[in-house]
């Protein structure tokens, strides 16, 4: 997996963070205007969290994280706020394979150990989760080795277009 | 004959990727429906233009339905209907417009056969697995590639038996069944499984009750909700000229499944889901008497000809509570034609409803019967998420097409055996 390690600060959400929450249906018509749909992210859930969030930062939930429509939307969107990674205690089918299509890393933990604010680094090659505020380490599960392949190429788009189709070894 | 009992999840993907799988394998599969929505469609359409991709592999199996904002209650959506008609001319992909109904009523309707695989970038996709189709959402960009490539790829999934037994007691119906099993099992409670529906009570069930059970498989965050295939499938199929289509699909005995639930449904009540999980369950008896502003019949949970004819038969002669709106939606344009002659439709404008274009209606907040703060609607939908219904200070009580239309009466939760 990348090489990348990202800092950034907790935000926290609560368990059943439904697509609904990400990306409500009245806002419909801005789908095909993602920059715009992005300044509402996750408007239903925290409607400060697209003004307070920061390039690096970390979406926190609980329980099934991501449940409902199968909207892109959801994930393309926290992405585009610059979030880089979500960490959750198990995902939503849907959102967790849409995530790695747009190269969204989505992390399966004890989220219960973070709090609001706590200050991370995650290293996902070394499949490693620091608490830098508490001190403390959290791993993850391994993702599957078609995603790996997916999200190391950035994503689904990137992947088809790299190898002229699905190539998974 | 697989050298491994199979389920039926196992059994319909590996007649799609050539070779025998089983739960946990990855592997790559024929697709042979693929369809996207005016939600996911336009995201999907850029997606194929950003890879150079602008195709579709099987484009008589190919369909973009324009029914969640239908007709289009503003510009921007009126602009991103454009999109998948232009992309309709281009690939000759199925074009099914506003009024014709919800995606997944028309992919049951028209398009998806027994054994099939459909992927479709909306989360009710499952819906088509009533058929023995292994059917599953996605999102816009795999459904992109699998229009333009006729592949995607599967982990196969482990599977939980639903073994279902007993007779339904009067006013109790599928929808009932299916919220008490979300509400047994959690809306996380299947996460990534297929749910496998069995037993004497599903196999006298009829196809529009299967597609409600097959629907709502998501709601427990399930990737499919299949059925095996029967005389009930093949007449269903005949009717709508498929009959050459129909091929028997059955589970081997000693298949492995991860769990086994069996529910005797004679012991079943009338059931509401609460807000704002499907897991928040309830017996009617326990709610009864909540005010209610609104009642919603339709969609592709509960908006078909039976459903119809089950609300009208109560609402005939009757009128809907001065204080609460009512509002009928049929899953699709057949239905609504059935519906106009069987004099439904007549007894619904009698008793006070609004009637509306088959499509997606008020489900997904788009338009339609979006609620007023601290309004509390009671429909027959899938979905009672936060905000849903175009409002975060709305309430979402889900329910059936009777326990609907006896709320729509009394203005309050009602209990439909009081009437049936």
């Amino acid at each position: 997996m990348s090489e990348t390690i990202y800092n950034g600060r907790a935000f926290k959400f609560g368990d059943d963070i439904s697509t609904d929450h990400i990306a409500p249906g009245r806002l419909f018509h801005l789908r095909t205007n993602l920059p715009e749909l992005a300044k509402h992210v996750l408007e239903d859930a925290d409607p400060e969290f697209a003004k307070k969030v920061q390039k690096g930062d970390f979406v926190v939930g609980g329980n099934n994280f991501g449940l409902g429509s199968s909207r892109e939307h959801a994930p393309t969107i926290i992405k585009m706020a610059g979030v880089s990674a979500v960490l959750a205690k198990s995902f939503a089918r849907i959102f967790y394979r849409n995530a790695i299509n747009v190269g969204l890393p989505v992390l399966i933990c004890d989220t219960d150990q973070i709090d609001e604010g706590d200050r991370l680094e995650v290293d996902l090659a070394g499949g490693v989760i620091r608490d830098v505020t508490k001190g403390i380490e959290l791993t993850f599960s391994p993702l599957p080795d078609a995603m790996i392949t997916i999200l190391n190429d950035g994503g689904l788009v990137a992947h088809i277009e790299k190898n002229k189709g699905f190539k998974f070894d | 004959m697989a050298q491994k009992p199979q389920t039926l999840a196992e059994k319909i993907i590996s007649g799609r990727a050539g070779k025998e799988v089983y739960a946990g394998d990855i592997t790559l599969v024929d697709v042979d429906v693929t369809a996207v929505q005016d939600g996911t469609g336009p995201l999907a359409v850029q997606q194929l233009e950003k890879m150079n991709l602008v195709q579709a592999a099987n484009p008589d199996r190919t369909v973009l339905f324009i029914d969640h904002a239908a007709p289009s209650p503003q510009k921007d959506l009126s602009n991103a209907h454009v999109i998948l008609r232009t992309f309709s001319k281009k690939t000759g992909a199925h074009l099914s417009e506003a009024g014709e109904g919800v995606c997944h009523q028309r992919l049951v309707e028209t398009y998806v056969n027994p054994g099939d695989i459909l992927i479709g970038a909306d989360s009710h996709t499952c819906t088509s697995g009533a058929l023995g189709a292994f059917s599953t959402g996605m999102g816009s960009t795999d459904v992109a590639v699998g229009i333009a490539l006729g592949k995607t790829w599967f982990r196969v999934p482990e599977t939980f038996l639903v073994n279902v037994t007993g007779e339904f007691k009067k006013g109790v119906y599928a929808k009932d069944l299916i919220l008490h099993l979300i509400g047994l099992i959690g809306a996380d409670g299947a996460t990534y499984k297929a749910l496998e529906f069995r037993g004497e009570t599903v196999e006298k069930m009829t196809m529009s009750q299967r597609f409600t059970l097959a629907n709502m498989a998501v709601e427990a965050g399930a990737k499919a909700g299949l059925f095996e295939t029967d005389a009930t499938t093949k007449a269903y199929l005949e009717e709508r000229g498929r009959g050459d289509k129909f091929k028997e699909i059955k589970a081997d005995a000693n298949a492995v499944y991860e769990r086994v639930i069996d529910i005797d449904v004679s012991e079943l009540e009338p059931t509401i889901s609460k807000p704002h999980t499907v897991d928040n369950t309830v017996t009617v008896a326990e709610i009864a008497g909540t005010k209610i502003d609104q009642v919603f019949i339709g969609t592709c949970t509960n908006g078909r000809l039976d459903d119809l004819e089950i609300a009208a038969k109560i609402l005939e002669g009757k009128h809907r509570h001065p204080d609460t709106r009512l509002i009928v939606v049929p899953a699709s344009k057949e239905i609504f034609l059935q519906a106009v002659q069987k004099g439904y439709i007549e007894t619904f404008i009698k008793a006070g409803a609004i009637i509306m274009a088959p499509g997606c209606g008020p489900c997904v907040g788009v338009h339609e019967g979006a609620l007023a703060d601290g309004e509390a609607c009671l429909a027959t939908q899938n979905r009672n998420f936060q905000g849903r219904m175009g409002n975060t200070e709305g309430f979402i009580y889900l329910g059936s097409p009777a326990t609907a239309a006896v709320t729509a009466i009394a203005g309050v939760i009602a209990d439909p055996r009081e009437v049936i």
